[in-house]
């Protein structure tokens, strides 16, 4: 094992704030769900497939990605409104076993309709004309469109934290995860503010999903891995922390990056031993707050 | 799994007296007015002490064919090709048509008289998955064989459990060293190129096609298959004067390569050897593009999965240089590969990819040997196997290495096309080269292959 040069550990940092990023928005998405309902929604993996697929039929009609994104993130929106609407909104007072199982059938159901319906082979969503091509950045060439789609995921969490800190709504949510009994108790409709929370985490996840669909194979089962790490994500950044998912998603990102350098194969060991040990340490997560269900 | 088959075995040897006390009486005419009574007769007639699922499984007027193959994850694409090529094979032998005849001389309708049956399931390219599915094939259905897979983790498990139950397994793709090596199995054959195979073969011809002295990185799958083939390359290519600069582990299943990629772009290497298959092969080798890899890099895949150049598309392939079971332009050149490329191709509306092709091949040369021992009783079935004869195929003559139950066969070299040369929208490939199997069979004691008693 030899140290990395300078050049390639500037490189590594760079790409871990850009992978960190992607998981911090999918990470917050799954968080803000959790966070309000109470619900661990395990169809998470499958709401990012369906806006990779909704966003790749928009294309194939529309031949633009502008609207191949808004396609993506419609797409998971209207699937994720659904599920809430028809299943989910019947399992809030149950059990958290009973909310994860069948948020985790409802995936499987959708992964397999999408399987049906496309088949198991991988739709091509092309990088789009304007993200073509390398930009040197000094130190490292990295590809134009991950820097833009850097810039796509850093405006969505700006949009999502606005939404959150500074409207009424947001403050109605904050409060819902704080304690909707008592939000309920003031005369607004915990109900419809449920439905908003879990169209909007849907929606987080469909975008991450379209945007990410150029540099990945869109497949039935694309989500499962991102379902994953955005677990350990919001693991290390506090579960229903909504800054938690932003800085658990770039420390994911940073270990990653970070130690594929000394050695490829234990980067992801590396990433749920930290996990583990921060589980020992601080059970709450970084950001998360103790005693909170 | 022990406990059932101690409470099955009894069991089965008391149906089998009464079979063959029956087959002098009454119940021979019985089985007589069936059709196929008499081919039954006959096997009767052998009799074979009761081992694994014989004689349960071929009570009926079919055996079941387990097919385990992966339905969901990276590897999904190939498993299903794998289904259709299972699908042509069986068809054909129940029919027993002219090419099946081809490759079980003497055969008539199905096997020994009985058709094939089979039953599907998903091993989700896991190990643990696929010995479930394969335990409920082997108990429930009392399966006369096993095949499918597209991982060597999952082709090296499900041996060793078919092994045990001494039932014959037949992987489909698997390109570790281990296969037919330290985890080679006595009931278990395998008949793709594989690691060791594919290097030894390819190693002096991308030495012609790229230069002398040049600088290597790799990306590896981080399980058996990978650590095999980049061992293999490796060794052949640092043979030959190449230096090995960089190896990236990415676990397999990987989507985002993107931090393996910036270590191998600032490796300084000049030829990128990319082991990834299946979907994770079109993934990374899309990356590498995009992070600008391949602009200063030649791309070698030395294990190229089907459907590889249907997914990157053939822009990106042009004059990369790997290896394949099969090709369908083999057809032009041998019968037995027309029939089957055009018959698939027929059904399917495609051609067919290595997946399909070695599900058939391994379907029919288990069909050979079944016909040759003249039964199902699996230990004379290996032991037909292992007589090592020379079979006519589609890919040319063949035969079974009895140390390590590995099959004797070519590696076809290949070359990405240039789009202009395409004559249709599958023609991504020149076959540079059949390399003869003789030519780069390692030695029996290379990867410490010891076979197993056969009862």
């Amino acid at each position: 094992m030899s140290m990395p040069s300078l050049p390639l550990f500037l490189s590594q940092l760079f790409n871990g704030l850009a992978t960190g990023l992607l998981l911090s928005l999918i990470s917050a998405g799954l968080t803000i769900i959790y966070g309000t309902l109470g619900v661990l929604n395990l169809a998470h993996g499958a709401l990012f497939m369906v806006g990779a697929y909704a966003g790749f039929m928009a294309l194939q009609w529309t031949g633009s990605f502008v609207l191949a994104i808004v396609g993506g993130m419609i797409g998971a929106l209207l699937v994720g409104l659904l599920m809430e609407r028809v299943i989910v909104r019947y399992y809030y007072q149950r059990p958290p076993e009973d909310q994860i199982l069948v948020t985790f059938g409802i995936g499987i159901v959708i992964t397999e309709l999408v399987r049906l319906i496309f088949g198991g082979i991988a739709k091509p969503v092309p990088v789009p004309s304007w993200g073509e091509g390398i930009t040197r950045l000094g130190f490292l060439f990295y590809p134009n469109y991950r820097i833009q789609m850097m810039i796509f995921v850093a405006v969505a969490l700006l949009l999502l934290y606005l939404l959150l800190y500074k409207t009424r709504i947001g403050m109605i949510v904050r409060a819902g995860i704080e304690d909707s009994l008592m939000v309920n108790m003031l005369g607004i409709n915990v109900y419809r503010i449920f439905l908003l929370v879990f169209g909007i985490g849907a929606m987080t996840a469909g975008f991450a999903g379209i945007v990410n669909a150029p540099i990945l194979a869109v497949t039935p089962d694309m989500g499962e891995p991102f379902l994953v790490m955005s677990f350990v994500v919001v693991v290390i950044g506090g579960v229903g922390s909504f800054p938690g998912a932003i800085i658990g998603g770039i420390i994911a990102g940073e270990i990653i990056s970070m130690t594929s350098m000394f050695s490829s194969a234990y980067s992801h060991v590396t990433l749920f031993a930290i996990m583990a040990v921060l589980l020992a340490v601080r059970p709450q997560g970084l950001f998360g707050i103790e005693g909170r269900e | 799994m022990s406990e059932d088959n101690d409470q099955k075995k009894p069991k089965s040897g008391i149906v089998r007296r009464d079979f063959l006390k029956a087959g002098a009486g009454v119940a021979g005419g019985l089985l007589l007015s069936g059709g196929l009574g008499f081919s039954r007769l006959a096997q009767a007639a052998k009799s074979y002490p009761a081992i694994g699922n014989y004689p349960a499984g071929i009570q009926g007027s079919s055996v079941f064919m387990g097919i385990a193959v992966p339905r969901t994850g990276p590897y999904s694409a190939q498993g299903e090709d794998e289904i259709k090529g299972y699908q042509l094979a069986i068809d054909h032998i129940n029919k027993g048509t002219s090419l099946a005849k081809a490759y079980a001389p003497g055969m008539n309708k199905g096997m020994l008289g009985k058709t094939i049956e089979f039953g599907i399931a998903d091993n989700q390219t896991k190990p643990n998955v696929a010995v479930q599915a394969i335990s409920k094939f082997i108990s429930d259905k009392k399966a006369m064989m096993v095949t499918g897979s597209v991982s060597s983790a999952v082709a090296i498990a499900a041996g060793k459990l078919c092994d045990r139950e001494r039932t014959i397994y037949l992987p489909a793709i698997t390109g570790s060293n281990a296969t037919t090596g330290k985890d080679c199995q006595r009931y278990s054959f395998r008949a793709c190129h594989y690691a060791y195979t594919a290097s030894k073969a390819l190693a002096p011809v991308i030495k012609d096609a790229i230069g002398s002295g040049k600088k290597v990185a790799y990306l590896t799958p981080d399980y058996t298959y990978g650590h095999s083939v980049y061992n293999s390359m490796k060794e052949f290519t640092e043979a030959q004067g190449w230096t090995t600069v960089n190896n990236q582990l990415p676990p397999l299943g990987t989507s985002d390569f993107s931090t393996y990629l910036l270590n191998i772009a600032n490796s300084g290497a000049d030829v990128l050897v990319n082991i990834c298959f299946g979907r994770d092969a079109v993934i990374s080798t899309k990356q590498a593009k995009q992070f600008g890899l391949l602009d200063k890099m030649t791309l070698v895949m030395p294990y190229m999965a089907p459907f590889f150049a249907d997914e990157v598309g053939a822009d990106l392939l042009q004059g990369v240089y790997g290896t394949t079971e099969f090709w369908w332009t083999l057809a032009e050149k041998n019968d037995m590969a027309k029939a089957f490329v055009d018959d698939f191709e027929k059904r399917n509306g495609r051609k067919p990819g290595w997946s399909a092709h070695i599900a058939f091949l391994q379907t029919m040369l288990w069909a050979r040997a079944v016909q040759d021992a003249d039964t199902f009783h699996p230990p004379t079935v290996v032991g037909q196997y292992e007589k090592g004869n020379t079979i006519q195929t589609d890919i040319g003559d063949v035969h079974w290495r009895a140390g390590d139950h590995q099959l004797v066969r070519p590696v076809y070299i290949i070359r990405g096309k240039k789009p202009s040369d395409m004559r249709n929208k599958e023609d991504y490939y020149d076959i540079v080269e059949g390399v003869p199997g003789e030519k780069v069979m390692p030695p029996l004691s290379k990867f410490g292959c010891k076979l197993g008693p056969v009862s």
